[in-house]
């Protein structure tokens, strides 16, 4: 019965789900999805150097946001560890060809262990993948003004063409990476 | 804001990260996949996502409905004559989330999986947060 809890959801499940976060959002406290403006807020609450860019009251901005993403932890917790799915994720055959010829030898978890484990940060590819690719996550969200939840999921639940523009941007880098960077960096 | 207004966004939060987990968003590996374009997996869920999100601002607009505490709902409009910013922005981000196989809320909901290592992209994450503000004026937009 507790099985759902346990086992992956499929996407017709999982999407419906993620999106109506939105109006949860809106409904119970007026706000606007979006993930990384967290990162933005916890360098206003610091701001080294009084940057202009995070001069704001980022308390009254910022709280609510601290207390989702701090409940995005607990649920990552709760479906990560407490009700962690025992089985290797079901990829795509050619996906997991493609990733064996890059390379890649562990496909037991939601992660590769070559990748993601304190040992990577020994290797230049763990490095680049960890601190290159986190940087570039933090520093091309707030030039795009949102990431995958703030553009892809509110921005165009809206319809708003910015964020039309911006996700293509997502596919443009995503898709460079992938085919033309990745190979070289994993090699 | 009281302790008992934050519950709800501790709620909304907790649902949010385990469906992360439970959907395999938060997967290195379905992110490789998406940008091979070798499933429907991750296009379904942002598809269907994006699809709830459109009906549900829909009703919440033509309705002119009001949040719980009865203030009026008002969505900000993003500026798109701002092409560059979208594009340039998007497209670092994206090489990015290709690179690290995880967005901002996956490698916060990673973490909570028990997955330590994350704390080290989520404060690179927060250094180029940090860079992006420094270099702000400087940069085309």
């Amino acid at each position: 019965m507790l099985d759902f809890l346990y086992q992956p959801w499929p996407w017709y499940v999982a999407g419906p789900v993620i999106g109506l976060t939105v109006p949860a959002l809106l409904l119970l406290g007026g706000k606007m999805f979006g993930v990384s403006a967290n990162l933005q807020h916890a360098c206003a609450a610091c701001n080294f150097g009084n940057v202009e860019f995070f001069n704001y009251d980022w308390k009254s901005v910022g709280k609510w946001n601290f207390t989702f993403l701090f409940g995005s932890v607990l649920g990552g917790f709760l479906g990560g560890y407490v009700f962690a799915n025992p089985e290797p994720i079901q990829l795509a055959a050619s996906t997991i060809t493609d990733l064996q010829a890059l390379g890649i030898q562990d496909f037991s978890g939601l992660v590769p262990d070559d990748l993601f484990a304190w040992n990577a940060l020994g290797s230049v590819t763990g490095l680049i993948v960890l601190i290159v690719g986190g940087f570039l996550v933090g520093f091309g969200a707030r030039y795009a003004g949102g990431c995958t939840s703030g553009h892809a999921i509110s921005g165009l639940s809206d319809l708003q063409l910015a964020s039309l523009l911006a996700v293509i941007g997502f596919f443009i880098g995503g898709l460079i990476m992938t085919y033309f960077i990745y190979p070289f960096i994993l090699s | 804001m009281k302790f008992t207004e934050y519950i709800k966004y501790l709620l909304i939060g907790l649902v949010f990260g385990f469906v992360l987990i439970k959907s395999e968003v938060v997967s290195w590996f379905r992110i490789q996949e998406m940008f091979r374009f070798d499933s429907i997996h991750m296009y379904g869920i942002i598809g269907l996502a994006i699809i709830v999100g459109i009906i549900s601002v829909q009703i919440i607009k033509r309705k002119n409905l009001k949040d719980a505490e009865g203030n009026p709902i008002t969505i900000p409009p993003k500026d798109a004559s701002q092409v560059t910013r979208y594009i340039l922005g998007g497209s670092i981000f994206g090489l990015g989330w290709a690179l690290l196989g995880a967005c901002p809320g996956p490698m916060f909901a990673l973490l909570g999986s028990g997955l330590t290592i994350m704390v080290i992209p989520i404060l690179a994450a927060l250094l180029g947060t940090y860079t992006y503000g420094i270099l702000r004026p400087r940069l085309p937009h």
